[in-house]
């Protein structure tokens, strides 16, 4: 996912790094001012460096750039704006506007301002759609239409839900405090929350381009490592969730193969996944197993593991996947994770377990519109020879494609219903 | 080899996200490097701050810009061909046009 390229996704990444050092500066109520002079900057860098080419340290550039202006701004409005609480008696003396500026503006700051920011942004008065939101929007740089886009939504509809969310925000002056805050705790594991869902849209989502999840995946492991980053926020459930990601996102390249089909887990080009994502999630769960914290994201990234570590999808550890689907229905119950475990009992002990364990889902009504469990029956019944009952899970499937992908799929899964071997 | 002068009008500082800047930023550095490699690059010249002011009447009339989006003049860079024909076609793949923008070529007069 991080690739050598330190230049790729510059003005996004920074962006958020820009507007969070502002908005610290500025306090929380400003943080379209904070929008404004980041915009600023990534224009003055668009104009600057299309004729004279990239700085060497394009970063501090902008850094510089934004901090420049922040300075104008400063000096213009200390009258007529209230900024930070906690650093505007500071700027206005002479003798310690420069240094506050700087010192806002250091390396180690900055680090410490995305994080608060991306806090912040989980705010409890926010559903979670909505901090999904504000975090693109906020710390990625995304735009209205990039979000609406990722998401399958309409850019009025995005537009309304940041608008509103940000007005939510503004009602607090300052940043989300790490340190020392009571709710710390509570506010980290609604951030590792937000990433998840970040980094699932990104994995499973609807979205027919592969490159938009891509880049939602990307966002979601780069800021689940600024958590890592951090004393505070790098806890166990923090670590599972970055191997979590890393090993989910090692077989990204595999699931589409190369006429543009959807190729499933046991027929993926296992030469395809990416060994330096699957050593890294692998380090980082062993990492995570320190404490006595079991979360859903130890037990996901574990079960990841188990295929990412399988030479073959028959050299699949089976049993030992379906014991921790067991665990994770008790941490999280769903009957998606349900199905899940199904799948797993049905490569484990056969399809006709698999059918039972399927049937067996309380709750089941809830996935008649997921295209994945009539896929899932038909998937077994095919196995089990009976043409017939496949061929009708899969038509009730077809409608329920999210995506032309995953339509073409499902109509080559009817195709074999009708030619049986 | 004659010089002519590209100026870039209009086209731009519209609000953008920050993936869509680093792309144009890129196909910009992308085009002077091609015109660079095949020496055509003389200089490459300035971009200009959006804000100025206009002098007329004289002397006597000072005030500031505003320029038409459309006309303003966003930098300018100094290029070699072999005639106007040849300044003209290297220009078409300025991406400034795919933005609505233009690039105006001028021979640059001997002495």
């Amino acid at each position: 996912m991080e690739t050598g390229d330190p230049v790729e996704h510059l003005f996004r990444r920074e962006s958020g790094r820009m507007v969070a050092a502002l908005t610290r500066v500025f306090g929380f109520h400003n943080l379209a001012l904070a929008e404004d002079v980041v915009q600023d900057a990534l224009c003055r860098a668009l104009e600057v460096w299309k004729h004279h080419g990239m700085p060497d340290n394009p970063s501090a550039w902008l850094m510089t750039t934004a901090k420049n202006q922040a300075v104008d701004v400063l000096r213009r409005e200390r009258t007529a704006r209230t900024f930070a609480p906690e650093i505007t008696r500071l700027l206005e003396s002479e003798w310690t506007f420069r240094p506050t500026i700087e010192a806002a503006f250091g390396p180690h700051a900055i680090q410490d301002d995305e994080l608060r920011m991306m806090f912040s942004c989980i705010d409890p008065r926010l559903t979670e759609e909505a901090q999904v939101a504000l975090i693109l929007h906020i710390l990625c740089g995304f735009s209205v239409g990039e979000i609406a886009n990722a998401f399958l939504s309409s850019a009025a509809a995005i537009e309304k839900r940041i608008t509103r969310a940000k007005k939510v925000l503004a009602s607090a002056t300052r940043l989300f405090e790490l340190e020392g805050a009571a709710e710390f705790c509570t506010r980290l594991s609604a951030v590792q929350r937000a990433l998840y869902l970040l980094f699932n849209e990104g994995y499973h989502g609807s979205n027919p381009k592969a490159v938009v999840r891509v880049e939602l995946c990307r966002e979601a492991i780069r800021l689940a490592t600024l958590l890592r980053d951090h004393p505070l926020a790098s806890t166990p459930s923090t670590l599972a969730l970055l191997a979590l990601m890393c090993l989910h996102a090692a077989r990204m390249p595999a699931r589409v193969d190369e006429s543009g089909s959807l190729s499933l887990l046991p027929d993926q080009d296992r030469s395809q996944w990416n060994q330096q994502l699957i050593q890294d999630g692998q380090s980082l769960l062993e990492r995570s197993a320190t404490g006595d914290e079991l979360s859903e994201y130890h037990v996901e990234a574990a079960i990841a593991w188990c295929h990412a570590s399988a030479l073959t999808a028959q050299a699949t550890n089976w049993a030992q996947i379906v014991t921790l689907y067991d665990t994770l229905l008790r941490i999280r119950p769903s009957p998606v994770i349900e199905l899940n475990r199904a799948i797993a009992v049905a490569q484990h002990a056969g399809p006709e377990q698999g059918l039972t364990a399927i049937h067996a889902i309380a709750g089941c009504e809830r996935l008649y519109a997921y295209p994945f469990y009539p896929m899932a029956l038909g998937e077994l019944e095919l196995q089990c020879g009976r043409h017939a009952a496949a061929h009708q899970h899969f038509s009730i499937a077809l409608p329920l494609a999210r995506n032309p992908t995953e339509r073409r799929f499902i109509e080559g899964r009817i195709n074999a219903c009708s030619c049986p071997t | 080899m004659s010089e002519f002068l590209y100026v870039y009008r209009g086209g731009h500082r519209e609000k953008q996200s920050a993936e869509a800047m680093q792309q144009i930023m890129q196909k910009w550095m992308t085009w002077m490097q091609g015109l660079a490699e095949k020496g055509h690059l003389k200089d490459r010249g300035h971009p200009l701050e959006p804000e100025g002011k206009l002098v007329s009447g004289g002397g006597k009339n000072i005030t500031d810009g505003p320029y038409a989006e459309k006309d303003l003049v966003g930098g300018y860079s100094l290029i070699e061909a072999k005639d106007l024909a040849q300044a003209t076609e290297l220009s078409r793949g300025c991406p400034i046009l795919e933005r609505g923008g233009l690039v105006e070529v001028r021979p640059i007069m001997r002495m």
